[in-house]
């Protein structure tokens, strides 16, 4: 799975949690840039990155990813 | 079901929505996901949930302030929520000499909650059992020692059933069970307990909002009465028309086993007071063969109460049983191997529920198991002879046949009633009567057992159970009225339900006749009476109509000491 493909996989998966279909997202997109993103749907975007990539993230990867980008990153190195 | 759509749920507008409820959560951990899964799953089943959550370790600051949020709020359900991981660090800061007595110091504080709670308000209390999470300090000696912490929560679990059973008001949701069939690799996400202090993780979170909402269904009376099955490739491997008795898979024979162990766990529900019907495309002798004369068979035709095997399509079969047992549409399970079937019963009877069995029949219990199907908020000796009696049921049936008029049926019938005050040997077949009446249920007020007592000793109230028998057999209790002293000439029918498996035989008119004759021997001289729509007591509508009372309002209705004439019957009052 390319980069971009990863990026498109997981803006799918925000956009249907956020019930945003037009929900645009890159690299740098942070959860203060996306509506309704606290940190209680964090716990959720949690579980549904990990359901659609079938990935753990570890605690300090959950604690550590500052943005979009670094959460592909993660994405990239588990599948 | 996701999280994500429990989440999503909670947004949804419940404008259309019948059934209400309120309920707080109150936990040692945080709890706003749990929250929200819980009145995400009330949506999918149609309730209209108001959620409470404390905030987080807010329990005793909830329950000690008598101006707390949770006492302004006052709900139907409180949920407690007292994680085992917060329990472990209690365990952990327990001097030594004390541990022993871990559980029995944690059942008294909890315990102690419920007191509280109670003295404030009406509730129905949840509370949730302790995942039996082990340290492993000890290894598998932890057994052998009442200082591990995995004998000191074990303990508590029993205590806390222990509790339940004594206090009527009380329901246990056994979060030990579900992660020990989940697994705690799905059950527990540990990083979010770490990060976010939640000591279950999203996957499982869904299954535990199931769990809360089918008991908070069954304690409003939505449970299931009846289970229906097919025979061949359901109830023994084969089929009986073509392989004949001897070839049929049942007990050592062949996957026997499997079909054994499933209808031992069919006879366990009919002693439960789940009723077994039969449903088969079949020639009925040859169907009933095996029940007859297959030394393995588990299941004996006196199991069933009702047997239907002929070439009609299923779904009108279905029909014709839900009719003669008389119970709802969404009472009723229906079992068979046969994925035409499933699917032409599914589209025919939108109300039923038909579990997709797996195509391994080594699969079948698993899978009806994870449903949950038969959660139930009590449990009383009419539930074991329940089967016995739809039996009788059928053979008044038959005897009603040979009868040139209705009347000389019921004279036939030698029918025998008796009326008494709530006595404390029937509070909880009364307090069950009144959780699982739908139909004949004039207001449809659920009450617990313990409600039940309540209204037994007080004054304010005059109660009346009824009972019958007649020649074919004991229906029990059956009929249940609560009058509310309004001032000393006037009472109110407050409660009035009867069991429909005694419909139309004079009971109706006994009761009120009855009601009308205790009323007047008592000085009163009115009798006010109310009906409360609801989706399925449609039946009694009219029913204070018929019985010659006045409608005063909408769904208001008076009756009048002097002018009531009593009906004709055929019932006897007397003891029985």
């Amino acid at each position: 799975m390319s980069r971009e493909e990863i990026l498109e996989r997981v803006s799918e998966v925000l956009s249907e949690i956020f019930d945003n279909p037009g929900l645009v997202i890159g690299e740098e997109t942070t959860a203060a840039d996306v509506e309704g993103w606290d940190s209680l749907r964090h716990i959720t975007v949690i579980e549904e990155i990990e359901d659609a990539f079938d990935i753990r993230f570890s605690m300090k990867e959950v604690n550590g990813m500052k943005n979009i980008g670094e959460m592909i990153d993660i994405i990239e190195a588990s599948i | 079901m996701k999280f994500s759509q429990l989440e999503k749920n909670c947004g949804k507008p419940t404008d259309g929505f019948s059934d209400q409820c309120t309920l707080a959560l109150l936990g040692n951990c945080a709890t706003q996901h749990m929250a929200v899964a819980i009145k995400g799953y009330a949506y999918e089943e149609g309730i209209a949930m108001q959620v409470f959550d404390a905030d987080y370790n807010q329990i005793d600051a909830q329950t000690m302030d008598d101006n707390s949020e949770l006492y302004a709020f006052s709900p139907d359900f409180t949920l407690f929520y007292i994680s085992s991981e917060k329990l472990y660090e209690d365990f952990c800061a327990t001097p030594d000499q004390d541990r022993k007595n871990f559980a029995e110091a944690k059942i008294a504080q909890i315990l102690g909650y419920w007191k509280l709670v109670r003295k404030h308000y009406r509730t129905h209390i949840l509370q949730l059992s302790f995942i039996e999470a082990d340290d492993r300090v000890f290894g598998n000696f932890g057994s052998k020692t009442q200082d591990s912490f995995i004998y000191q929560i074990r303990k508590l679990n029993l205590l806390l059933m222990e509790q339940s059973q004594i206090c009527n008001d009380v329901f246990v949701i056994d979060l030990a069970y579900l992660r020990s069939a989940m697994g705690d690799r799905e059950f527990r996400d540990e990083k979010l307990y770490y990060i976010a202090k939640m000591p279950i993780s999203v996957h499982a979170l869904p299954e535990v909002a199931r769990q809360v909402v089918t008991v908070i269904k069954s304690i409003r009376g939505k449970i299931k009465k009846c289970v229906i099955v097919d025979l061949d490739n359901t109830l023994w491997g084969g089929v009986i028309g073509d392989d004949g008795l001897e070839n049929i898979q049942i007990g050592e024979l062949g996957l026997g086993h499997a079909f054994s162990e499933f209808q031992m766990w069919l006879r366990e529900l009919r002693k439960r007071g789940i009723i077994l019907a039969v449903c088969s495309k079949n020639e009925e002798s040859t169907a009933k063969e095996p029940f007859l004369k297959h030394p393995e068979m588990i299941l004996r035709l006196e199991d069933i109460s009702m047997f239907v095997a002929n070439w009609e399509d299923k779904a009108s079969n279905i029909k014709m049983i839900q009719s003669t047992l008389n119970i709802g549409m969404d009472s009723i399970i229906f079992l068979d191997d046969n994925p035409f079937e499933r699917n032409l019963v599914k589209g025919m009877i939108p109300d039923i529920t038909v579990p997709d069995l797996p195509e391994d029949p080594s699969l079948y219990l698993r899978h009806l198991k994870s449903m949950n199907l038969f959660e139930t908020a009590s449990y009383s000796d009419a539930d074991k002879a329940r089967t016995r009696q739809y039996q009788e049921e059928i053979g008044r049936e038959e005897l009603q046949k040979q009868f040139t008029s209705f009347e000389a049926y019921l004279e036939s019938l030698e029918m025998k009633a008796e009326v008494k005050p709530f006595d404390k040997f029937h509070f909880s077949r009364i307090a069950q009567l009144t959780q699982r009446s739908n139909q004949f249920n004039l207001r449809t007020i659920r009450y617990t057992e313990e409600e039940i007592r309540r209204i037994a000793e007080d004054d304010a109230h005059i109660t009346m159970y009824f009972t019958l028998r007649d020649r074919f057999g004991d229906y029990g209790l059956i009929s249940v009225v609560i009058l509310d002293k309004l001032d000393d000439k006037k009472l109110f029918i407050s409660e009035w339900l009867m069991s429909c498996r005694v419909l139309k035989r004079g009971m109706e008119e006994f009761i009120v006749d009855n009601i009308m004759r205790i009323a007047g021997e008592q000085g009163y001289m009115t009798v006010k009476s109310e009906y409360i729509r609801t989706p399925k007591n449609n039946m009694v509508s009219d029913i204070y109509k018929r019985m010659g009372f006045e409608e005063t309002g909408d769904g208001l209705y008076e009756g009048h000491v002097e002018r009531y004439i009593p009906h004709k019957t055929y019932i006897v009052r007397g003891p029985n």
